[in-house]
């Protein structure tokens, strides 16, 4: 057993409103240099829809990920004979109009112009070559069009969907749509670093956050066809590839990545877990049914002794043990099997997990009879005239799910692999919990039915409060439990702090000046 | 005359070597992140295949085929000996040389015309690329005017080549060498000389290591193992992160 600590994310889908605050705030500190515009490390998609770069998620158009070779896997776009094959010219690369042309406008324009008989306006330039464009595309260009035939019916998650299951899907009554904010995923199986023929990007082995070095990027551009989710990023000025760096330089200050720490819904948690680094290769060479139930058993009890010992005598530090005890991503993903990871089949095992959204299956539900509805509710409850608004008091507890606006087969295309018990499984726990509150809160719902749904989810009313409180109550420090860094102790192995004395920063950076010089 | 020409034989290769080597390790040393390959097929990647490929595998073979007459005159020479491997070997090196002539064309018309890439095109770019343009014209030319050259030039310029190796200078058979051939030896020490400040450079980091390394690299900013093991005070012996 080779324990080693990851941070990992999970973002619950159900509280995510699609305001892009999180793309913003990322945007503003770490993207916004030439040549870095069009790159949004953290974006937020409308699902169903087509996504940023377009069709990302089409494997047949980008080659990205893993797939299985034998009893074992290779890069599909990438790897060792590809990766030196295709460096003069890589044929699996997206361009920069899969992504979109960045633009501005021409402000000065409006105060600079001469006067004249018409208004002045600013007209939108590339960030490029300056020159007045066309804009075609933005990086959210597909916001909020659920059923649009340019977007929503192009998502590639559809394929796996009957075409009459994707026809009822975009019946104008049954329209449905909700928000997938994306990072990197920090995986345990990178493709990207396993495709950069420089060996530029590593893993942290503290931490497991998966970074480029800017000094050994050659920009060989393999990362950006291997990373499956396309979140590895060209810089068109630089020369150099770029990603997401989970904001290291905060969370080894203690601070939330920006992203997380400006979520106006709330909807990110960040949290370490141990895991067991000998059995990636195992894991990620699984079946593809499979993939995703062996990922969290290779995710450790922080609790268990010969776990905390084992990590101890690989110098897992005694505060990181201890943020993986109270990790929120710890509870959500293992303890209560509430999320699951973006995509598994890629089989790149990555460490953000989701928690399914809920709504959309729960609106799902058309035939309320409104005067039942009407009747159940209690006098001073209102009583809302939409025929689809989701009924908690269906006799019938989980039948909701089956008949669901989105089909389960659409969610678990996006989440498990194909394997939509897995994705049912959560949504009930997410549904049982519903009634759960709703009873202590409301208690229009019978007691025997929310015993019933608890009793079906394993879930007992502690556990269920105690989701609850960590979905609709957590305090900040509820949702970030982050590690303490010990850089302290890096430097102390690296170099005799005594060398760098009076010296300026800690040796990283050039010397003090000297006078005169 | 003679002065030029000891400038240009004699004293320019020293200079070109010595800035090649100093150049490249203090820019490959110091300021790693300008070492890169400044691909452009980001913003343009169709055009791209019918210059770079060409133009890669051009200038490889080019490249290895002068690096092979270098090496081994001798076994270059025997290999001649008979007329029909003669002609194979210069009509293949003939076609990698047209090949790359065209790739260079295709790159530089791409260079020009594309918006997008004029917008990440230095005043570097275009001259290095104008030489090496001239450098590919005057190669193709030898081969067609001054034939066998890969006969001459294992007779002729290896020696002289090797001979500035070893400090004792033998210039009289390069001095009497047509003149499109010694401008063809110029050009490649000013290329030599140029990479170090241009986006030549990428070809020294050319990835053959990535053959050898497992496909997962894990770093630690610590030795996770030691650190932690009380048996082992901190000592001046730095541990090598792991």
């Amino acid at each position: 057993m080779d324990v080693r600590s990851q941070i990992s994310m999970v973002f619950h889908l159900d509280k995510c409103i699609g305001c892009h605050t999180c793309s913003i705030a990322c945007k503003n500190i770490w993207t916004d240099r030439k040549g870095a515009e069009y790159m949004w490390w953290n974006n937020v998609e409308t699902k169903p829809g087509t996504g940023y770069p377009g069709k990302w998620e089409d494997q047949d158009i980008y080659k990205g990920g893993w797939e299985k070779d034998g009893d074992s896997i290779k890069l599909k776009g990438a790897g060792k004979p590809k990766s030196l094959t295709n460096i003069f010219h890589n044929p699996h690369m997206p361009v920069i109009d899969d992504y979109y042309e960045p633009f501005t406008y021409k402000y000065l324009d409006l105060i600079e112009s001469a006067a004249g008989d018409v208004q002045p306006t600013a007209r939108p330039i590339s960030m490029i070559t300056g020159e007045p464009m066309d804009i075609k595309m933005g990086p959210n260009w597909d916001d909020d069009l659920s059923g649009s035939p340019d977007y929503a019916r192009n998502d590639p998650n559809l394929k796996k969907l009957s075409p009459a299951e994707q026809e009822a899907m975009f019946e104008m009554e049954r329209m449905a749509f909700f928000y997938l904010p994306r990072i990197c995923n920090h995986c345990l199986n990178p493709a990207c670093v396993a495709a950069c023929p420089s060996g530029a990007i590593y893993k942290r082995g503290e931490d497991g956050v998966v970074l480029i070095n800017q000094d050994v990027c050659r920009g060989w551009r393999m990362c950006v066809t291997a990373c499956p989710y396309k979140k590895t990023y060209y810089n068109w000025s630089t020369g150099k590839s770029e990603k997401c760096i989970l904001c290291y330089p905060r969370i080894e200050t203690g601070q939330a990545p920006a992203c997380m720490h400006s979520c106006v819904g709330r909807i990110r948690y960040l949290g370490v877990m141990l895991y067991d680094a000998d059995q990636i290769e195992a894991v990620a060479s699984a079946d593809e049914v499979d993939v995703v139930r062996r990922q969290m058993e290779m995710i450790l009890d922080p609790f268990d002794p010969d776990v905390i010992a084992a990590a101890k005598a690989n110098g897992v530090a005694d505060s990181t043990i201890d943020s993986a005890q109270k990790s929120p991503t710890y509870k959500f993903v293992k303890e209560w099997n509430l999320a699951l990871p973006l995509h598994p089949e890629f089989r790149t095992l990555p460490m953000l997990f989701y928690v399914p959204p809920l709504l959309p299956v729960m609106a799902s539900v058309t035939d309320v009879d409104h005067t039942e509805q009407s009747r159940k509710i209690n006098p001073v409850g209102k009583h809302w005239p939409d025929s689809w608004l989701y009924d908690t008091t269906t006799e019938e507890l989980f039948g909701t799910i089956d008949d669901s606006r989105f089909p389960l087969e659409y969610m678990a295309s996006l989440f498990s692999a194909g394997d939509t018990t897995a994705v049912a499984d959560r949504i009930k726990k997410l549904m049982a919990v519903r009634l759960h509150r709703r009873q202590e809160t409301v208690g229009d719902v019978k007691e025997n039915t929310v015993a019933e749904a608890l009793a079906d989810t394993h879930l007992t009313p502690e556990v269920a409060d105690a989701i609850y409180y960590l979905t609709s109550l957590a305090t900040f420090d509820d949702r970030f439990v982050i590690p303490a860094a010990h850089r302290e102790q890096a430097i102390e192995m690296i170099e005799f702090t005594g060398d760098t004395k009076g010296a300026t920063g800690f040796g990283f950076m050039a010397g003090s000046a000297q006078r005169g010089a | 005359m003679n002065a030029l020409n000891v400038f240009l034989f004699v004293a320019f290769p020293y200079v070109a070597v010595v800035v090649f080597v100093v150049g490249v390790t203090y820019r490959y040393r110091k300021k790693g992140f300008t070492v890169t390959s400044l691909s452009s097929q980001f913003l343009e990647g169709k055009q791209l295949f019918w210059g770079t490929i060409p133009f890669h595998f051009g200038i490889l073979v080019v490249f290895f085929g002068h690096l092979v007459a270098f090496m081994f005159p001798r076994a270059t020479l025997a290999w001649n000996s008979v007329p029909i491997r003669l002609i194979i070997l210069e009509v293949t090196a003939f076609i990698f040389g047209v090949l790359l002539l065209i790739g260079l064309v295709g790159l530089l018309i791409r260079r020009l015309s594309h918006g997008r890439i004029r917008a990440v095109t230095t005043k570097t770019d275009i001259a290095i690329e104008l030489l090496l343009l001239a450098q590919v014209v005057l190669g193709c030319w030898i081969a067609v005017g001054y034939r066998w050259g890969s006969s001459w030039f294992a007779a002729d310029l290896t020696p002289y080549l090797w001979s500035l190796g070893t400090f004792t200078p033998e210039t009289a058979a390069v001095y009497a060498l047509p003149w499109p051939i010694k401008l063809h030896i110029v050009g490649a020490f000013a290329i030599l000389l140029l990479v170090p400040f241009t986006r030549l450079v990428h070809f020294i980091v050319a990835p053959f290591h990535y053959v050898v390394r497992p496909y997962q690299q894990v770093i630690w900013n610590w030795n996770r193992r030691s650190i932690r093991d009380p048996g082992t005070p901190w000592t001046e012996v730095r541990p090598k992160s792991s």
